[in-house]
């Protein structure tokens, strides 16, 4: 069945070209929208048919590469569009695939009426071939087509609403538009590209070739752990890594993206697109084995963003912006557990995380949807009651998210606190364990200030609870969200952890080089996981009461603290700070001194003032061609006289 | 037929000639469909050459030779390789295109301006196809003339300075050219039994000999020459007002099929003739190209007028394409060569758009637009596409060209990898300032009530974008198509590169080729 797995890339760019093309032929707008989720329920059943398959074949047998032709050439480089079907990029496309699918019908509901309609399943689709080739690439050039071909359909996607103005809370106060925010995305997206590129080079001049097999196969002989090259290849991906998934330095661009549609926010940049750069590197776990300093950077970044973006979060009162916030902290918790070893826990993570962040996406768009585009949460409140089943798959995604047991958060997260603990060190577990905290408290928070207590919303709005369009891709994903850690559970509660030996093949030469010590049963593992529960509990717990029944509390805080409160409102004034450091003077720079001082001035001065320097000098020697003979004769006479003071004085 | 190159040469001359014969008032639209006739044949003939090709070939094809000046050997001799087959290619794709595209802009003189569309033609085929140098002097200087009436006569206000501008710094290349040429013939006469000579194929066998000295001297001539017309910063600034002044089909096929007569140029003769030289001053060139990769995307991004926006784009594109042939590797090479096509079918493509929107608006200032997607969404969706192929995407045409460029010159064996990591740069800046273009004109909601009624792209417009289209994903997609082409050709001469030395004279001078 693996030879198949074409066509799971060919049914949404077929979905793409017939919306995209014919859109406007398609006369109603369910078959445009059955269309576009069609294709993509197509390719999810496609997907799992051939795991189905895999998993009925040998663990060594479970690998193909399925090559269709010859792409890019030259000399004795060559790369082809190859997909590789394996047990980490076939998880992957039954994610992207299956959360994709649940997100196209929902967006059937909530796009309803807009005129945009088919052009945005027609992007849709086109996103979810660019993912694909993202993780079904068998080679890296692929594989960045895939990853640039999200960031453009992030960019079209996000800029969805063109003409519609967007409050980025920094740059351009009042007139920024959703396409500044897209723009951005796709900029802030491309300096991380960059990395990749000079990356790929550098794999090149390496290896030779391309080709994942070949490259990671050959790795651990061409490289000595912590050689040179590798650190810098892993670290120049990493770079491309932290544009894709949002991580310190280039995270800036996520929260705006929340510009877009919602269902946008919740495939894109929340299930799927981000989490590209924690596949990346899960795929290139031996080049990363090899680079231990790399490890310990993205395993410092990680913490390190996630613990500034849970900060930020606690603060913010766009119901999108504290998601968008706790996504950005989310995949930093992946990439410690890519940076203590992990490949594993960063895999399980991205797949929990697709689980229950679409689900609050979506809840919150239902939110969106019933109070007539409001998204500020102090102007919500009371909605529990009005849209129970958007609250109650919500209320299931955020005890998910924050960790209690046995909700699927619970287990991905406690396998990466676990790590960080026993892999890393007690220092990344004390900064996750915290972010942990903090991550229960800003969720409660918001459900807290959204559905519960009073409402605070005018006359003027009639909430109500979404279409079953809506509706049933929620139920769906809050059933995924309390069950899909159970393929995890790890064997100090007695589970089988499947999804460790689902993918145990594809780590496993990267878990040699790393050669952790198994320490087996180690009671330290239960101790932290009660600490862990405890601590999600004593956030939730806070957060209720303080929204909830004290809501004077909060605003004492942030006046005592109102310096610090100040900067986490500003989210620490980094925009502030690149605008200020980097794209002004780039584009004051350019105008000034390379366009008009240097370009007009100095090149085309030269040339001008040459072409002007001719034309004074001729037209004084043309004076010379006066035609009156008495003028000729006296520069006879003249010269004459000094050719012959030359002979006679020399 | 084995005077097909020759018939494809001159099919264009002749057209022009036919129009020429008809009567002075002869009815616009014959003029135009006569010489959209002639030049689409020439494109069909074309079509020909390349099924008719052996790209395993490294000789040059179809031939044809006729002894023209006896006294100093010299003949009309035109043949192609892989290399110049894609350009002869391209140009003859993109005049009919051209042609189309000023179907309703030019209204004065329209047979004058036909002829001088054609006759240009010639003139570049000429340029590519010619394997003898003073024949290819020839056509390189002939060329000149029809370009500068089409910018001096139907180009915008400032068009005679423009044309003027435009015409002596070209001028001015060619000449230093010229001198280095009756160098060269002079060179070869001096050897043990030799004459003088313009015959590239025997030329090619004297230039490595030359000792490093006098090598030096003649590629910095000819390379300058080149230089100009590519343009490599800083001889770049005819281009900006060029571009501006000229009619939109002239800036198609400036950006299109000109400016890759330098870079044809660098990769036909200067680096083949003169390696040990080439090799020496590889860094330098490349620091050129990398200086103005950068340099011409960041004064494009502050540009207010669309059309200088894109001119400013070509210097940074062409960087790219310089910086590929001076890293003397495969894949630097093939893909400069592939990227002198994709440039011509980007950059073409986005004056093709701006030209279009010009025409609705009659002004190419940024901020008098805002919201057209509302108003010509066919328009912007195509708009789109070329933008995307004009920064690079993967999937489009520039990307596999930029890709390959970057690749051969990091792992160049006389580049430093700094060259092509700074101009990785440049991928980056192209999608500030294209993206940003796009988003000023295209995105938002009308604000300009003048471009309220807009109407959308023609039948007749559509018709011409289509095959560039076509084109832009065909290349990204499978550049096989073209890349083998001139595969084994560009093997040839990497090969020879590699080994500088063995064709230094045995009487070397003290300067080697550098590492």
């Amino acid at each position: 069945m693996h030879q198949f797995v074409p066509y799971i890339l060919l049914l949404p760019l077929i979905g793409f070209l017939v919306n995209g093309l014919f859109g406007k032929k398609i006369g109603s707008e369910t078959a445009a929208g059955l269309i576009g989720a069609g294709v993509i329920g197509l390719a999810f059943v496609l997907a799992a048919v051939i795991v189905g398959e895999m998993a009925g074949s040998p663990a060594e047998d479970r690998k193909h590469i399925v090559t269709l032709f010859q792409w890019v050439a030259a000399g004795s480089f060559s790369v082809s569009v190859a997909y590789q079907v394996d047990q980490l990029s076939m998880l992957m496309t039954l994610v992207v695939t299956g959360v994709g699918f649940l997100i196209h019908v929902y967006s059937i509901g909530y796009m309803h009426g807009d005129p945009g309609f088919r052009r945005f399943f027609a992007y849709m689709n086109l996103f979810i071939f660019m993912m694909l080739n993202l993780v079904l690439a068998g080679n890296f050039l692929l594989m960045f087509l895939g990853w640039e071909g999200v960031g453009l359909c992030s960019f079209l996607l996000i800029g969805f609403w063109h003409d519609r103005p967007f409050d980025t809370g920094g740059y351009a106060p009042g007139t920024a538009m959703t396409t500044d925010a897209a723009k951005k995305a796709f900029i802030v997206n491309r300096i991380g590209d960059f990395g990749f590129l000079i990356a790929m080079f550098m794999i090149v001049g390496a290896f030779g070739t391309l080709n994942f097999d070949e490259v990671f196969a050959r790795a651990p002989y061409v490289f000595e752990a912590g050689n040179a090259t590798v650190f810098w290849i892993t670290l120049l991906l990493f770079l491309g890594a932290t544009g894709k998934s949002a991580q310190i330095p280039l995270f800036v661009w996520l929260p705006d993206a929340m510009a877009g549609p919602t269902p946008v926010s919740a495939l894109i940049h929340a299930a799927t697109m981000v989490t590209a750069g924690v596949y990346m590197i899960a795929r290139c776990s031996i080049l990363y084995a090899l680079a231990p300093a790399t490890m310990e950077i993205v395993a410092g970044v990680g913490l390190a963003t996630a613990l500034v973006a849970a900060t930020i979060g606690l603060v913010q009162n766009d119901i999108k912006k504290v998601l968008a916030y706790s996504t950005v902290s989310q995949l930093g918790y992946m990439f410690l557990a890519l940076g203590v070893g992990s490949f594993t826990g960063g895999v399980f993570h991205v797949m929990t995380h697709a689980f229950f962040k679409a689900l609050l996406f979506l809840g919150a768009g239902s939110v969106i949807h019933a109070m007539h585009d409001e998204q500020d949460i102090q102007k919500m409140g009371g909605l529990a009651p009005v849209m129970p089943v958007t609250y109650r798959t919500f209320l299931i995604a955020a005890l998910a998210i924050a960790g209690i047991p046995p909700l699927a958060g619970f287990f991905s997260k406690d396998e990466i606190l676990w790590k960080a603990f026993s892999q890393g060190g007690l220092g990344y577990w004390v900064v996750g364990w915290m972010v942990a905290g903090l991550t229960a408290f800003y969720m409660f928070r918001l459900v807290s200030l959204t559905f519960g207590g009073e409402a605070r919303w005018g006359h003027d709005k009639h909430p109500h609870e979404s279409p079953k369009l809506m509706t049933v891709p929620l139920m769906v994903l809050a059933i995924l969200s309390v069950v899909g850690g159970f393929i995890g559970v790890p064997e100090s509660l007695g589970g089988s952890n499947v999804i460790e030996r689902w993918l145990e093949p594809v780590f496993a030469p990267a878990m040699a080089k790393l050669a952790f010590v198994q320490t087996g049963h180690d009671p330290a593992e239960y101790l932290l996981m009660a600490l862990s529960v405890l601590i999600a509990a004593g956030g939730i717990a806070g957060a209720r009461y303080i929204y909830l029944r004290r809501a004077s509390i909060a605003d004492g805080i942030a006046g005592r603290f109102r310096p610090f409160y100040a900067l986490l409102w500003n989210k620490y004034f980094i925009d502030e700070l690149y605008d200020a450091v980097i794209v002004r003077p780039i584009a004051a720079g350019s105008d000034r001194l390379l366009w008009r001082f240097f370009d007009i001035g100095v090149i085309d001065g030269m040339v001008n003032g040459t072409a002007h320097l001719v034309r004074l000098a001729s037209g004084s020697l043309r004076k010379l061609q006066s035609g009156n003979a008495q003028n000729y004769a006296y520069g006879f006479l003249v010269g004459i006289i000094l050719v012959l003071g030359v002979i006679i004085f020399r | 037929m084995t005077d097909l190159l020759p018939i494809v040469l001159f099919l264009p001359f002749a057209g022009s000639l036919v129009l020429f014969a008809l009567r002075d008032n002869g009815r616009p639209a014959v003029v135009k469909t006569v010489g959209f006739a002639f030049s689409a044949a020439t494109f069909l003939l074309s079509l020909l050459l390349y099924a008719r090709f052996d790209a395993a070939n490294t000789g040059y094809q179809f031939v044809t030779s006729i002894p023209w000046i006896p006294s100093l050997s010299v003949s009309f001799s035109v043949g192609l390789d892989g290399i110049s087959l894609l350009l002869v290619l391209l140009t003859t794709f993109l005049t009919p295109i051209a042609l189309l595209s000023s179907w309703n802009a030019v209204e004065k003189k329209v047979r004058q301006y036909t002829m001088m569309i054609l006759l240009l033609e010639t003139g570049m085929l000429g340029v590519f196809c010619a394997v003898d140098m003073f024949l290819f002097y020839v056509f390189w200087e002939a060329m000149l003339i029809p370009m500068y009436f089409i910018i001096g006569i139907w180009g915008g206000e400032r068009r005679v300075y423009a044309a003027i501008k435009f015409f002596l710094y070209t001028m001015f290349g060619s000449l230093l050219m010229l001198v280095a040429i009756i160098a060269l013939g002079i060179y070869a006469s001096t050897l043990p039994g030799g004459h003088f000579t313009t015959d590239l194929s025997l030329l090619n066998a004297i230039g490595p000999q030359i000792p490093m000295t006098i090598q030096l001297w003649m590629f910095l001539a000819f390379a300058l020459s080149f230089a100009i017309k590519v343009p490599l910063f800083p001889f770049h600034t005819w281009l900006p007002d060029a571009h501006v002044e000229a009619p939109t089909a002239g800036s198609v096929i400036l950006a299109g099929v000109l400016l890759k007569m330098g870079t044809y140029g660098l990769v036909r003769f200067c680096v083949p003739l003169f390696p040990a030289a080439a090799t020496l001053c590889a860094p330098y060139i490349s620091a050129l190209a990398v200086i103005g990769i950068v340099y011409g995307a960041l004064v494009s991004m502050v540009q207010t007028d669309m059309k200088k926006l894109v001119a400013y784009s070509s210097v940074s594109h062409l960087g790219f394409v310089v910086l590929g042939i001076f890293a003397f590797t495969e894949a630097g090479l093939q893909g400069s060569i592939l990227q002198m096509v994709n440039h011509g079918l980007s950059t073409g493509g986005l004056f093709l758009l701006v030209g279009m929107i010009y025409e609705r608006r009659h002004t190419r200032e940024i901020r008098e637009f805002g919201g057209l997607a509302k108003v010509v969404p066919v328009l912007s969706v195509v708009l789109m596409i070329v933008t995307l192929s004009s920064i690079g995407l993967p999937g489009l045409n520039g990307f596999v060209g930029e890709f390959l460029i970057l690749l051969g010159s990091f792992n160049s064996a006389v580049l430093n990898p700094w060259f092509a990591i700074i101009g990785a740069t440049g991928v980056i800046f192209a999608a500030v300032y294209l993206l940003w273009m796009y988003q000023r004109v295209i995105f938002g909601s009308v604000k300009n009530e003048a471009n309220r009624g807009l109407r959308d792209m023609s039948a007749r417009e559509l018709a011409l974008m289509i095959p560039v289209l076509v084109f832009i994903v065909w290349i990204g997609v499978y550049p096989d198509t073209f890349l083998r082409l001139s595969a084994s050709k560009t093997k040839e001469l990497v090969t020879m590169l590699s080994h500088p030395k063995a064709a230094l004279p045995p009487v070397s001078e003290p300067v080697g080729p550098q590492k």
